[in-house]
């Protein structure tokens, strides 16, 4: 409870004395139908202007991978979302994961001076301010973005570690495609480099068949402006790409010839062709967010299971569910109609008996790609048995999660 | 069949006109030639965004200590707070991967290590660097990893030419189209 809001609490109880008991705030309510005024909270200047959750609400991000954040230098890194405590498909904007190509400071925008500009292989250069890309005829879309960096490891213990730096939220703004017909694309622009304002200027290429199928300038997250964090005023979207592409504080889009080998591009690619495609379009994936690592349950009985699944090749097809490490499945149920590039919530009714088990989630998108069991990935690239499975660019591997028979819920990755 | 013709040739216009489309919102200004100098920042391997001017290893060695670099990435490039810049201590290998992840000798072009230092270095005091000056660093930074001789000269022309030991040792993204499973032949 805020000092504040305590304070007013006695200042209305001393109040409601001296009034001679006559006061309803200090009066015991007849029915038990009111409230007792202790626990009412009391209504300020802030939470009429900007609401805010239960304070016994205490879902929260985390930093990242160890590298502390904001660190030294007051830098960002990676902070990983509460996944474990996530309802529904829509990451709060507040809880949204946070990645950057180093630890970046989030620069603090006034919108009525931003400007992007459209140049290189166009028949028209253009700069737009917020407010005429705002005219522009827009869409809404549910996205998630995932990082690169999103793998699980055996030293992880909560799905917030394993899986929180990918998010999904909705997105408003304009077709980059509206916006390139504008300009007019000239022959041999294969290639876009999107770069943003922020210190380091990240910037990105990103094959203009993308450009033009689906990518988004946005300007409204979760039905208010995109957080700073998350790119304030405009930030690209480039659905189903691995996160770093979909550049934040975005300035700037030039039309090339050629792949730019940016700093972004040359720290996310490899010797390896197969590795290189792999890091590219995310693979078909889904988690179990309940139960997950670190959770228990309390007792045998009912629970229903639930998760998210996505792919960066579409919609999600299908979700099954295995409660004996992968040996059967069974189809989960998927919540709402599945949308493209979008987490999609699955559930599944179980009654746990009280032994230790193993949970899976396996996911199959609208383009037959399956999530691979990490044994799968090894058969398939001949990995030798006796080291640890590499996940060939995004690790989109199945998460086991064992059950012991005190219920505690422990990664069982190895 | 003359009426034929006449709707071939009608289709052609047609199609001319679609092709050199006009703007159809027509919102948006045309940027002047400096705004677009002062953003064009990100050069290419063939390096045509590249400006003026040009660096010697010998002034890249001074200004890498005037210019703090050694404080986060230590005196010659041998790492502190920050990466080090110079190649995994390996000897000889087969394989110019193996020296380690360091823009200056992993990256395959030279124009992607001057690009870098120019958006993004030093740390705190981005965009403070002349053309001069990162051309000089990035030759210091060059011959540090026995990628140039100590006597090259920088510029717009020469930098680009570098024949760097990875450059044809990256593997080269997909090309891609809408609908298309991440792997051919992969069925994850
Ligand atoms: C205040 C500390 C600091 C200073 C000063 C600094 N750097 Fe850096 N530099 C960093 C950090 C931190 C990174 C790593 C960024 C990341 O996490 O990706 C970096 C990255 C780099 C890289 C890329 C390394 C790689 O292999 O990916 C280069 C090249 C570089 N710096 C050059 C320079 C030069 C040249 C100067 C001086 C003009 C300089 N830096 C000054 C902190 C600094």
């Amino acid at each position: 409870m805020s000092s504040r809001q305590s304070d007013r609490r006695e200042f209305l109880k001393r109040g409601a004395a001296l009034a001679g008991g006559l006061g309803l705030a200090a009066a015991k309510p007849a029915s038990a139908q009111l409230p007792d005024p202790e626990g009412m909270i009391v209504g300020t200047d802030d939470l009429v202007a900007y609401g805010k959750r239960s304070r016994f609400e205490d879902s929260k991000r985390i930093p990242h991978g160890g590298r502390h954040s904001p660190d030294a230098f007051g830098l960002d890194f990676h902070i990983a979302a509460p996944l474990q405590e996530s309802v529904g498909v829509i990451t709060p904007s507040s809880l949204h994961y946070v990645g950057t190509t180093r630890g970046s400071y989030v620069p603090d925008i006034d919108p009525a001076k931003h400007r992007l500009m459209i140049h290189g292989l166009v028949d028209r250069e253009l700069v737009f301010t917020m407010e005429e890309l705002r005219r522009f005829p827009s869409v809404t879309r549910l996205h998630f973005i995932e990082c690169a960096g999103n793998r699980s490891r055996s030293s992880h213990t909560t799905v917030q570690e394993t899986h929180g730096m990918t998010s999904c939220a909705e997105w408003t703004g304009v077709l980059l495609s509206t916006l390139l017909e504008e300009a007019g694309v000239q022959d041999g622009g294969e290639w876009i480099v999107a770069e943003g304002v922020e210190e380091v200027k990240g910037a990105s290429t990103i094959p203009v068949n993308k450009a033009m199928d689906d990518c988004i300038l946005c300007y409204g997250m979760n039905g208010e402006a995109v957080r700073p964090q998350q790119g304030y005023p405009l930030r690209l979207l480039v659905p189903g790409f691995e996160g770093i592409f979909n550049v934040k504080w975005l300035r700037r889009i030039k039309v090339v010839d050629q792949y730019y080998m940016t700093y972004n591009d040359y720290g996310h690619l490899t010797q390896d062709p197969a590795t290189a495609a792999l890091g590219y379009q995310i693979g078909p994936k889904s988690v179990i967010t309940f139960p997950s690592g670190s959770q228990r349950l309390p007792e045998p009985g009912f629970y229903e299971i639930s998760g998210l699944a996505w792919s960066g090749g579409g919609k999600v097809a299908r979700v099954e569910i295995s409660t004996d490490g992968g040996r059967s499945w069974q189809d989960a149920d998927i919540r709402g109609e599945p949308q493209p590039m979008a987490h999609t919530r699955f559930s599944m009714n179980w009654t746990w008996d009280g032994n230790e088990c193993e949970l899976q989630s396996r996911c199959t998108d609208e383009l037959g790609q399956v999530q691979p069991s990490r044994a799968q990935v090894a058969a398939f690239w001949n990995q030798p048995p006796d080291q640890p499975v590499r996940v060939k660019g995004q690790d989109n591997s199945i998460q086991p999660w064992r059950i012991d028979s005190d219920g505690n819920v422990h990664n069982a990755i190895i | 069949m003359r009426s034929f013709r006449f709707a071939g040739l009608l289709l052609l216009a047609v199609g001319v006109c679609a092709q050199a489309q006009s703007p159809t919102y027509g919102l948006g200004r045309a940027p002047t030639a400096e705004e677009v100098a002062a953003w064009d920042i990100a050069i290419s391997p063939d390096g045509k965004e590249l400006p003026a001017g040009s660096g010697t290893v010998a002034e890249g060695e001074e200004l890498y200590v005037q210019k703090t670099c050694f404080v986060c990435h230590g005196l010659n490039g041998t790492g502190a707070t920050a990466p080090r810049l110079i190649k995994r201590d390996v000897g000889e290998v087969d394989d110019p991967w193996d020296y380690g992840r360091v823009l200056p000798i992993r990256s395959p072009y030279a124009t992607t290590v001057w690009d870098y230092i120019n958006r993004g270095m030093p740390l705190g005091m981005e965009g403070t660097l002349t053309p001069d000056e990162v051309y000089s660093i990035v030759a210091y930074l060059l011959f540090l990893n026995d990628v140039i001789e100590e006597d090259m000269v920088l510029d717009q022309d020469s930098l680009p030419n570098i024949e760097m030991p990875n450059r044809n040792n990256f593997a080269r993204v997909p090309d891609w189209f809408p609908g298309q499973p991440r792997l051919e032949g992969y069925p994850y």
